[in-house]
């Protein structure tokens, strides 16, 4: 409060006192004083108290016992007086509902004023008084002022709808306010449209299925003629609100992109960047062989650009995004390497995002100065862009070829500095190029293990230990080098611990007689000393496999290592996808979709590009064409239909109380990795993500897992033969199993249900029949589920419309999502479910199989595939035996196809077929399958490898359910 | 169970905070919560995130706790900060945050603590008026002014009337405006951006031109702009004379950008007074007009030697006003000696620069700069970064990328007419030539 005691300096009117005058009485009986003063009869000694109140009020003072003071004062013709009321009542009418109330009178005259001024104000302000008793008064001025003559009272009477369905939704729809906003939107004034748009996105929002916003080709083409004519942020709106369509086909994509590219030259940058959105998501259905795609491919490219001359935030925002679009479309700034050079005076944030940029766009044609820079930057003195820098530099000999070389050498350079980070960061990447280019870098190990001492920190060690274990034959002193770091091997972190004993063996190995003693060394420390699990089970693999049969040993430890991939923290496709829908988000900046980070928006669908379409056949039939469309958003089901009482009935259910998504992990804004698939819960299942990458590998220090023996022998030669696939049957429906009562009559006053699951066209329905075996009419059914291993969830209301008379039944097909809230249930497939009628609550619960969750496009790419089978540790692997199965290995693979089980590939040894397949969970879960079919032997074995084995029982029982009917 | 709570797209509370001396005693200065989804008391977690994030020297213009989204710009004092706990549009609150300090600016010249705190009644109706439950609305502070002023009581009657301008699809300018002697003054101005490596190559370089225009004309004048833009010269099919490609254009909101698009025709309502009309980026690589080339020998524990020669690359008739080359030298060094052959040097010592300032440079001469700075005998164990010299410096009447301005037709339905003034200038932008410093 000392600013506040400040001499009243009079910075802008000559004589008139400023407004820093209220801040000064701070004495004690100050609220009396007010009290007195608002309810004196000079006007101009009101407006002065007020204004004290308000400024109390502004420095966090509470004032909420002069709400009827403060309200009395509502009724003025003084406009400033007013407004500072309203302001007034905004921040306390929660705190005094009851009191609130006083203010109705005052809003419905205001909302007639003759001064369109006051209407607005009126109207804008009722709105945020969160206080339900009062929202139902407000509906008739608010009704009128929605078709005020005057456009001001209109749009923001247009916003004010949208507040009041934040209060009360079903009030809204019911008073029919939907409509007379969606009226709005052909306005005759750009300003109300604008907000019209701004409103109804927002309800639609929380309405995924209402097609509220009815984008359709008219009301596109009313949209795209008044983006020309409203404000700067009216066009966002309008931009976003069209990002959120279909277009049927490649003609109307072309046609609005050739409509949105002018707003590519407005000066707010956030103008063009969700102009940018609508083009990233519209290209998409564009023929890439139509010359107008490779015009807005470069018409792309310069506003982006241009953004880098923003202000540093919204320079940001920009690089974020171009991020994403640099991975997703990597044509549009291929040449525009320089612009991304770091300059001095950048704010760290920025740099950073430059450089990683520049990594992407690093080719063939700019490496030397790529380089150039990158060495520049790695003598900075900002710790970790210099420590950025010098992994570049690794990535860029990873991704180039032929600059490897040059990498190399000014890693060396690097060393050479001997300054601390700079020498640990180098060596971590020397590693990695070591494992790209195997054989070719070996002279500079001499240079390396001159700084073996001042590595300290633990991904430094670890990368130099692995250096010396690989190429410990041209090593001479590599024992004494890997002695000297066993000394202290307890206190080692666990990388280093592992990446050592795994050197020692490898050294071992190649150079068995001098290392003996060594290798025991390190393998009672691991065994016997150390209480790490993975260490030990690690020391015991080796040292069993060392003891009994030591040419495995070498074969696994000594295996060739799978190539690393020369693009590292690429985003997963279908997260990469779905943040170009959210381009200038948030999801874009923290590159993680909105359900990972926004609370209660699990309902939401997820945004998906839409997907190539002929002009030709849907022009015919539109919905052929949206469903070809793949996405179609606004088509999304809607959680639960009529909220008013079902909806409180149901949430005294009592079974589970209202879950709260966890919160999204903190982050700085700096690259995240896989997506969350399951928020919180399931963390167990969740070490499953595989994320888009698989092929990158684990931590490769690590002792090459053990393969299946099938996928042992041919890693080198008989691979291409391994997945010389003939046809795959053509695949026959998905596998139902027969309707079984769920609940019997006897125990739900007189309702049977029976039912099972089925997945049609990629919808997972729930299919019921339910039978009323009592003597009275039911009606009013509504299902709900308890949290579930899977957050399934219904999708939609249970439609059972008539009544159910005594002895009728009725059959009822509920589409179910998989975004609900996650629990880990045991069994796994454990669902329980409410259902509620008229007469009572019943509970039962059911198993549901869980190929229904199996999703379409399970199918792995083959190189995908043996990465992924390679890493899953074995652990993880379980097998099964399927008796009397009498299919031959083609059948059961059409068969299980049906299923969205899908076979990657098929060998035969010896007249054993062997059958490699994937599957993918909705939650994002794969797994692995081998399934061996031995000709004229009715029982099958299955191996399933997954990273949540807990659903290796389930997938079984699946395979199992399937092959058999 | 879980209910969806719906997801609102555009959502902000604006706080500003103001710093005070010691950044402790960071208080929230005046808050507009639009919404009332995100709880006034999250800004509790602001300062310490940003503490945090400082302290480790990587702060982030976006920073979160729990479920709640801090989006702040840094003005002078003062942190202007968003709060979201939705998948807002970022890129709009940014833009929004930095309109907020253009509107504020202008009404009250300087947007500070005290000025916040001497007019919060305005401020509180500027909030208003800016943006209704997280939407931006009316943000031309030259339009606000018609009907939210500083002096509330005395303008009664002016404020009982909406400005049609408000939510006109013209709602940059009002109807109505007088002068006696109708003209537009244009000044276009490209600033020049430079990188260059400190061997010598230029990494970057780049041109930034602005038109910017003061309007002086009466009621609803239609101007269009000629410039001799080589897309739209391509266009006409004319073909003479020197023509500019320009990479990028961004335009006010006034200008037709579905026009442009079709056919490169300027054409625009102008706002009243100064307004920027368009900026372009040109990549065409041209001579650095001012090069620098540097030695700079330090020789530890005694002293660092620093030579500088500037040469104008430009033509001889021009002349660059005002030029300033700043190169750093170590934190540590002291007892300056300067030797300039023209203009003169000194030391800012709490910038680590030698200031090299030349009031008059005509093109193609060529100027030296001597300076030694003694270094203490023991050493600063602190690593210092590698500033690059950069320099300052306007050259009148004259555009680098040769863009001219061909025709400013001016058409009012009363028929008056106007005179256009052109005006060019030259400048330094980002203008870097790294040391081996």
């Amino acid at each position: 409060m000392e600013w506040a005691n400040q001499l009243c300096e009079n910075r802008q009117f000559g004589s008139k006192m400023t407004d820093s005058k209220y801040f000064t009485t701070t004495k004690k009986g100050e609220i009396f004083e007010l009290k007195a003063e608002l309810n004196s009869d000079k006007k101009e000694k009101k407006k002065e108290a007020v204004k004290k109140v308000i400024a109390s009020m502004t420095v966090g003072k509470d004032v909420s016992a002069l709400f009827p003071d403060v309200v009395n004062c509502m009724q003025t013709d003084n406009l400033e007086l007013k407004k500072l009321v309203y302001l007034y009542l905004m921040n306390y009418a929660k705190s005094q509902p009851d009191m609130a109330i006083m203010a109705v009178n005052t809003f419905v005259k205001d909302c007639e004023d003759a001064n369109p001024l006051i209407r607005a104000l009126a109207v804008r302000t009722m709105g945020c008084i969160r206080v339900d008793k009062i929202t139902e008064y407000l509906c008739e001025p608010l009704r009128k002022c929605l078709k005020d003559e005057d456009p001001y009272v209109r749009k923001t009477a247009a916003v004010c709808v949208a507040k009041l369905h934040d209060i009360n939704a079903q009030l809204v729809e019911d008073q029919g306010f939907l409509d007379t906003l969606k009226d709005l939107i052909s306005d005759s004034n750009p300003m109300v449209v604008a907000n019209a748009v701004a409103a109804l996105s927002e309800i639609a929002e929380s309405h995924p299925n209402s097609n509220l916003l009815d984008l359709n080709p008219q009301s596109i083409n009313k949209l795209l003629t008044a983006l020309n004519e409203c404000t700067e942020w009216g066009q966002i709106f309008i931009l976003d609100c069209l990002a959120n369509y279909t277009p049927r086909d490649d003609r109307e994509s072309q046609s609005i992109c050739e409509r949105v590219t002018p707003r590519l030259s407005h000066a707010n940058s956030a103008v063009v960047l969700s102009a940018v959105k609508v083009l990233m998501k519209f290209m998409e259905m564009l023929p890439k062989d139509l010359d107008y795609y490779s015009t807005l491919l470069k018409k792309l490219a310069p506003p982006l650009v241009t953004l880098l001359s923003a202000e540093p935030e919204l320079q940001y925002v920009a690089l974020r995004n171009i991020n994403l679009i640099v991975q997703k479309r990597p044509e549009i700034l291929k040449h525009e390497m320089k612009v991304f050079f770091v300059k001095y005076n950048d704010p760290i944030y920025v740099k950073l995002e430059k450089l990683d940029i520049m990594i992407r766009l690093a080719s063939q044609a700019n490496i030397a100065q790529v380089l150039a820079e990158l060495k520049e930057y790695a003598t900075e003195v900002d710790v970790d862009f210099v420590r950025k820098a010098v992994r570049a530099i690794g990535r860029c000999a990873i991704k180039v070829e032929q600059s490897a070389e040059r990498c190399v050498s000014t890693l060396l350079d690097l060393i050479q500095t001997k300054v601390n980070y700079v020498v640990q960061e180098a060596i971590v990447v020397i590693k990695d190029i070591f494992r790209k280019y195997p054989n070719k870098y070996e002279s500079v190990i001499a240079t390396l293990c001159e700084n073996l001492d001042s590595l300290d920190e633990p991904e430094a060690r670890a990368a130099m230990i692995w250096i010396v274990g690989e190429y410990a034959e041209r090593i001479d002193n590599a024992d004494e080098l890997l002695e000297s770091f066993l000394e202290g091997f307890h206190d080692e972190s666990t990388q280093v611990q592992l990446q050592l004993l795994t050197a020692i063996v490898k050294l071992f190995l190649k150079k068995p007689t001098e290392t003996q003693e060594l290798v025991q060394q390190v393998l009672s420390l691991a065994t016997q000393d150390s209480d790490n699990p993975d260490l030990r089970d690690r020391g015991y693999i080796y040292w069993r496999l060392l003891s009994t049969d030591p040419v495995a040993a070498k074969e696994v430890v000594l295996a060739e290592k799978p190539l690393i991939s020369e693009e590292t923290d690429l985003i997963e496709p279908t997260l990469l996808e779905e943040l170009i829908c959210h381009i200038g988000t948030l999801a874009s900046v923290y590159h993680k979709p909105p359900s990972a980070f926004v609370e209660g928006s699990r309902g939401v669908m997820h945004k998906r590009l839409p997907a190539r379409t002929g002009s030709g056949e849907s022009t015919e039939s539109p919905d052929v064409g949206t469903a070809a469309g793949g996405s179609a958003p606004e088509a999304a089901p809607s959680i639960i239909p009529s909220q008013g009482d079902l909806l409180g009935d149901l949430l005294n259910l009592d079974m589970a109380p209202p879950t709260t998504s966890g919160p999204p992990p903190p982050t700085t804004g700096m690259q995240m990795g896989g997506m969350d698939l399951l928020g919180g819960g399931l963390d167990s299942l969740l070490g499953g993500d595989i994320g888009g990458s698989p092929a990158m590998g684990a931590g490769f220090g690590a002792a090459p897992a053990v393969m299946p023996a099938s996928l042992n022998a041919p890693v080198g030669g008989g691979l291409g033969d391994l997945f010389d696939l003939g046809g795959v049957g053509m695949p026959m429906g998905a596998y139902i199993p027969p309707k079984i009562v769920w609940l019997p009559a006897m125990k739900a006053k007189g309702l049977e249900i029976s039912g099972t699951f089925a997945r049609r066209a990629g919808v997972i329905q729930m299919e019921l029949i339910l039978t009323n075996k009592a003597m009275s009419v039911m009606t009013d059914f509504a299902i709900q589920f308890n949290r579930n291993s899977f957050g399934l969830a219904p999708a939609g209301p249970l439609q059972v419309l008539t009544p159910l008379g005594p002895n009728q039944t009725i059959e009822v097909s509920l589409p179910l999502s998989t975004v609900g809230p996650v629990m880990k249930m045991d069994p796994l497939n454990n669902l329980q479910v409410a259902v509620k009628n008229n007469i009572d609550v019943f509970y039962f619960s059911c198993q549901y199989p869980i190929s229904m969750l199996f999703v379409e496009d399970g199918k792995m790419e083959r190189q995908v595939f043996l990465a992924t089978w390679k890493d899953i540790p074995n652990d993880n692997e379980s097998q099964f035996q399927i008796k009397d199965c009498h299919l031959n290995s083609d059948a059961a693979s059409s068969k299980l196809q049906g299923s969205n089980i899908f076979t990657i590939a098929k060998r035969t040894v010896e007249g054993q077929d062997m059958l490699y397949m994937s599957i993918k969970l909705s939650n994002g879960i794969w797994v692995l399958a081998e399934l061996r079919v031995q000709a004229g032997n009715p029982n099958y074995t299955i191996s399933l490898k997954c990273r949540a084995p807990e659903v290796s029982q389930c997938v079984f029982q699946c395979y199992e359910a399937v092959l058999k009917n | 169970m879980q209910i969806s709570r719906p997801r609102q797209p555009y959502s902000a509370v604006i706080v500003f905070l103001s710093l005070l001396i010691s950044p402790l005693t960071l208080q929230v200065l005046i808050c507009r919560n639009y919404k009332g989804d995100v709880d006034m008391a999250e800004i509790d977690h602001f300062l310490p995130l940003l503490m945090t994030q400082e302290e480790e020297g990587l702060t982030c213009p976006i920073m979160s706790h729990g479920n709640v989204h801090f989006l702040w710009i840094k003005h002078t004092n003062l942190y202007l900060v968003a709060t979201t706990n939705k998948n807002s549009n970022a890129s709009l609150v940014y833009a929004f945050l930095y309109k907020v300090v253009e509107v504020f600016t202008e009404y009250f010249t300087e947007l500070e603590e005290e000025s916040i705190q001497d007019n919060f009644v305005v401020v509180y109706e500027l909030l208003d008026e800016l943006m209704d439950f997280g939407f931006p609305q009316t943000t031309d502070s030259k339009i606000l002014q018609e009907y939210i002023t500083q002096e509330g009581t005395k303008l009664e009657v002016a404020k009982t009337k909406v400005p049609t301008t408000v939510t006109n699809a013209v709602s940059w300018r009002s109807e109505g405006i007088k002068y006696k002697k109708n003209e537009v003054f244009i000044d276009v101005i490209e600033s020049i951006n430079l990188l260059v490596n400190a061997n010598g190559s230029v990494m970057s370089s780049d041109i930034v031109g602005t038109v910017k225009l003061k309007t002086m004309l009466s009621g609803m004048p239609e101007l269009r702009l000629g410039l001799n833009d080589r897309a739209l010269f391509a266009l006409t099919g004319r073909d003479k004379g020197k023509t500019v490609t320009m990479e990028d254009v961004k335009f006010h909101q006034c200008v037709r950008l579905s026009r442009f698009e079709s056919d490169r025709t300027i054409s625009f309502i102008p706002p009243d007074g100064e307004s920027e009309l368009m900026s372009y980026r040109i990549n065409t690589h041209v001579k650095p007009l001012i090069w620098i080339e540097s030695v700079i020998e330090k020789f530890s524990h005694s002293r660092v030697e620093i030579m500088v020669k500037a040469k104008g690359q430009f033509k001889k008739q021009s002349v660059a006003n005002n030029v300033e080359v700043r190169v750093p030298v170590p934190s540590d060094a002291d007892s300056p000696k300067f030797k300039t052959s023209t203009g003169h040097a000194k030391y800012v010592p709490e910038k680590n620069l030698a200031v090299w300032t030349i009031k008059s440079f005509p093109g193609g001469k060529e100027f030296l700069m001597r300076a030694s700075f003694g270094l203490p005998s023991v050493e600063n164990d602190e690593m210092e970064g590698k500033p690059p010299i950069t320099v300052n410096f306007e050259i009148p009447y004259f555009t680098v990328s040769g863009i001219q301005v061909r025709y400013m037709k001016i058409i009012e339905k009363s028929g008056y007419q106007a005179l256009p003034w052109v005006r060019y200038i030259t400048q330094s932008g980002d203008y870097q030539l790294r040391s081996n410093f």
